[in-house]
This record gives structure tokens, sequence and C-alpha cells, in this order.
């Protein structure tokens, strides 16, 4: 395997005069117990956008992704220096609710992880909780949000059967539908289609590019197309470093680093 | 021989253990059931017991042996789905909670007459409760917690990391997670694992045998007062159970039809002991099919 040095990278500044930036993260390390899994990450997210973050497996990206809305506090020994920054606030910060922080910045995962309760009991849940009673407010809910993860064709005539008995293309887009019913502003995905077939892949994929009009979006994945398909911006990440950061056309035909323009042109390792 | 041959020996091998369990289950049922059943009748299940004459029931008995396993998981459920919950999704891993684990192991390995022994030190003679229902019932507790305890937790275990990261991705803190979205998923294996603790408790005798006591004083059941001495509810009186009365009358009954109550009252254990086990699994099923929203 060739050696990539973490000096030479390119990361594009995204002005912020000329980009609403949803979010942020500046040196940011994270480690899990002693060993380091992030070694300075900085990259901003623009609003209403997708950004894609690939590289292989064991580069950081989906650590990147899960220190985002904290999903890692649940691992023990992890631990995070530098600055996640949004909304202006550092969500590591001492005054921080994460549970709150959570409603405002959604996860799906790469597995579909559908609770073992009813289609509509997955997308009600979280709501009701929050405080969303009435009736007709929830049932629209659930219209509104499988419209938009297009499920609803699919499961409108029985929205009270389990959701285990959906295939998992169906799970998934329920998984975000369910993620969306919580509006969060920024809609983290883990590799959210490595687990499904083609043609759920691609229904998954159109999902998202409906999405954007409404929520920013970041995703980790591993397949190329898929970046290049979706994605307005792509992060190359190598052995925790993000080395290459980069409008998603330019970094498929024209990647200004060496690891990059190896990595995406299939000639990596 | 070849491999072909080599599995057919071994699946016949295996089906001749599974052969034997089977017939030593059935052997014990048919025995206890062919001798104990005509001596079951609605008299005998509802009358007390006789000393020294035949014609005596087992009605005190069996109240005793209901009203105890009652006391007993009212103490030991909530406790040991405390201790489950937290051994499960609050503790972390260090010397404590591996101390506690291999309490819990050992606690549950005690042999039953020595838990009996225990309760009947400090409940019956040092915290004054005697021969009681209530002494029997904590004496019960320490027999039962541990299995319940790790039933508990591995019921939890069972349950998908993913199912938790769902809950939080969601915003819900992790007591909401844990109470609604990993206990209802978890709550078939919860419950069976309760109700087959139940039947093990229901079936104790050498635990009860100092602690509730081996008499079995005549009830007056148009008495409810709790505090009545002979009131059925009175939990601090003695209290002898089916089973501790099996043992008795067989270790020292003296009534002339003392084989008989006791084959009687070993066919009605046996048939209680079988409805808890179906019921678990039914109940565990129904609550399955509740909690997933199918059919």
């Amino acid at each position: 395997m060739k050696n990539y040095t973490a000096d030479d990278k390119y990361i594009k500044a995204l002005d912020p005069n000329k980009h609403e930036l949803a979010i942020y993260t500046d040196d940011l390390h994270v480690s899990y117990g002693s060993s380091e899994a992030i070694h300075g990450v900085s990259l901003a997210f623009e609003r209403f956008k997708i950004t894609a973050l690939i590289g292989a497996s064991g580069s950081g990206k989906s650590t990147y992704l899960r220190s985002l809305n904290r999903m890692n506090d649940n691992i023990d020994g992890t631990k995070v220096t530098g600055k996640i920054m949004y909304r202006g606030l550092d969500i590591n910060g001492p005054g921080i609710n994460v549970y709150e922080m959570r409603k405002h910045i959604g996860m799906v995962f790469q597995r579909p992880n559908p609770f073992s309760k009813s289609i509509y009991d997955n997308i009600t849940f979280a709501p009701k909780r929050n405080g969303l009673k009435d009736k007709n407010k929830l049932d629209e809910l659930v219209e509104t949000t499988l419209k938009q993860a297009a499920l609803w064709n699919q499961v409108k005539d029985d929205l009270h059967q389990s959701a285990l008995a959906l295939s998992g293309g169906q799970q998934q887009r329920l998984c975000i539908a369910r993620a969306i019913a919580m509006k969060p502003d920024i809609l983290l995905l883990d590799e959210p289609a490595s687990a499904l077939d083609p043609i759920s892949t691609s229904t998954v994929e159109d999902t998202l590019l409906a999405l954007k009009d409404d929520y920013t979006i970041i995703i980790v994945t591993h397949n190329m197309q898929q970046a290049a398909r979706i994605s307005d911006y792509t992060a190359f990440f190598h052995l925790g470093n993000a080395l290459e950061f980069d409008e998603t056309s330019n970094v498929f035909t024209n990647p200004k680093i060496q690891a990059t323009e190896d990595y995406v042109s299939g000639r990596f390792g | 021989m070849n491999s072909k041959k080599w599995d057919k020996v071994a699946t016949g091998v295996l089906y001749f253990i599974a052969g034997i369990m089977i017939l030593i289950l059935a052997f014990l049922l048919i025995y206890i059931l062919v001798n104990g059943l005509p001596h079951v009748s609605w008299h005998f299940l509802t009358s007390s017991a006789k000393s020294f004459q035949s014609g005596g029931g087992i009605g005190v008995q069996l109240f005793n042996s209901f009203y105890l396993l009652f006391l007993a998981m009212l103490i030991s459920v909530p406790l040991s789905i405390g201790a489950g919950i937290y051994l499960s999704e609050y503790a972390r891993k260090n010397w404590l909670t591996s101390l506690i684990r291999s309490s819990i192991d050992i606690l549950s390995s005690l042999p039953s007459i020595v838990v009996g022994l225990f309760g009947f030190l400090v409940f019956s003679i040092q915290a004054g409760l005697g021969f009681s229902i209530l002494s029997g019932a904590l004496a019960l507790t320490v027999f039962n917690l541990p299995l319940l305890t790790r039933n508990v937790e591995e019921s939890l275990n069972t349950i998908s990391e993913s199912q938790r990261e769902a809950g939080l991705a969601l915003g819900l803190s992790k007591w909401e997670t844990v109470l609604r979205v990993v206990i209802p998923e978890a709550l078939p294996g919860i419950v069976t694992g309760m109700i087959l603790g139940a039947g093990r408790v229901f079936g104790e005798a050498a635990a009860l045998i100092y602690t509730a006591g081996q008499s079995a004083p005549p009830l007056d059941f148009a008495n409810w007062n709790p505090f009545y001495i002979a009131s059925p509810l009175n939990p601090l009186r003695p209290a002898e159970t089916l089973a501790v009365h099996i043992w008795k009358i067989n270790s020292e009954g003296i009534m002339p039809d003392a084989s008989q109550v006791s084959a009687g009252a070993s066919a009605v254990l046996i048939i209680a002991v079988l409805l808890f086990n179906f019921g678990a699994r039914y109940i565990s099923a129904r609550v399955y099919r509740r909690m997933t929203g199918g059919q």
C-alpha cells in the first residue's frame, strides 16, 4: 500500500458569506481509549446540500459522522477534542443537552433498525414523546414523512402492520421517514444503502435528492458512483484524516491530491 | 466408515439420547398422575388437612402456596427488573460490576436448604418474624432473585444495540430508550423467565421448611382482615405449602391415608408447575405479538 502523507491535503474553504453553513468542525480529534481514530479534521457543511464522506474501511469517516451528533458518547472511553459548531454552539460544550441536540441532528444507520412496533408507531413514537398528541397531526405527519421517503404508496393501506414485515429497502426508508418526522436540520446517514439491493438503493438515493430541499444531508458511502450521483460536495478520508474536500464534480474529475485520484479511479492500495 | 455413515450414526445417537429424556419425563408424569389423580376431588382440593384421621385435603396448603408465591413475586419481580436493567444498560465494565455478577451467580447456585436455614436465622429468629409467610416469602426472594435478575439482564442483552441507537438518535433520553424501546422488546423473554421462576418457587420445599413453617392452622375464609390471626391474608401466620406438605407427610405423616394424600398432592403440584410452563409459552407469544404490532 502506498503511503500518502497527511500534509498533502486540499480542503476547499467555504466562504460563510456566500455559503450558509449548517455545521462545521474545527480540528476535531476523536479517540477510543488510547488509540486516536480522527486526527484533526476541519470540514464545513453547506446548508441544503448533500455532502458525501468517502474513503476506505477504517478511514474514520463513520467515526467522524457519528461524532457530529455524539453517537460515540455511548461507547466507553471515547474522547473528543476540537470544536463541532452548530448554530454558533459547540455541541460538546458543557451547557449542551445532548438529547435536545439530537432532535436537530438526526441519524440513519447502516443496517435498517426499525423498532419492533407498527409502521405508524415507528414514525409517531418520538414525536409523541416530544409532546405531539393531536391524532390528526400525527396522521398527517405519518403521511407526509412516508411520502417524502417514497414509501407511502406501498404501505398506506397497512400502517398498523409490524415494521419488521417490510423488506430491507422499505425498512430503511421507514427509518428515514422516522428520522425526518422529528424535523431535524441535519440528517446524518451512515452507509444507508450498503445493506440494500440496487433497486432499493436507487429509491433511497431518489429520496435523499428530494429531501435536499429541506434538509442538510451528510452521507457516508462506500459506493463512489453513489457519491458522484447524489452529492454536491465530497470529502475523502484516509487513515483518520480528511485529505480532500471539494465540490463533487472536482473530486471525481479533477482531484487535487494523488491519494484521492488513486481512490476514485480504483487504483488505491 | 465414510462421513455419511458417521453422520447417520451420530444422528441416531442424538435421537436416542433425546428419546431417553422424553421417556424419563413421560414416566415421571404418568406415574405421578396415575397414582395421584384418583385421589383428587373437589373435597380434596378445598378441605383442610387432618393429622390423625383419613379424609384430609390440601385446601389450606394450596392457598398458602399461591399466597406465598404472590408475595415472593411481589418482592422479587421489581427488584430483579431494577437490578437487571442496571446490569444490562447502565453498569460499566469494571471490577465492581464483575463482583456484582459473580455474587449473583454464586447466590443462584446456593442449595435451597442453605437458603432456608439462612432465612430461618435471619428472618425468623433475628428479625423476629418467626415461622411466617413473610419469612418464607423473603427466603424465596433470596432463592429466586439471582435467577430472575440474570434472566432480565440476558433478555435485555439480546436486544440489538442498533435499537438503542435508533432511540437515542431520535433525541430520546437513555432512560426513555430503555423504558420504551428496549424493555418492550425484551418483555416476552422477561415474562417467560418470571413465569418459569414462579413455577420453581411454587414447587420449592427446602427453603420453606424452616421459614414458612410446617404447620397449616385452619383458615377462616370469611375474615380477610390481614391482622386477624386466622385470616388467609395474614402474612405473619405460619403457612405450610403444598410442597412442604408432601415432604412432611412422607417423612412423618401418621394419618391412615398418608400415601394417598401425598400422591394426590403431588399430582396437583405437578399439574400446577406444568400450567406455569405452558402458560409461560402462551403468554410470551401473546406479549410478543402485541409488542411488535403484529396480528
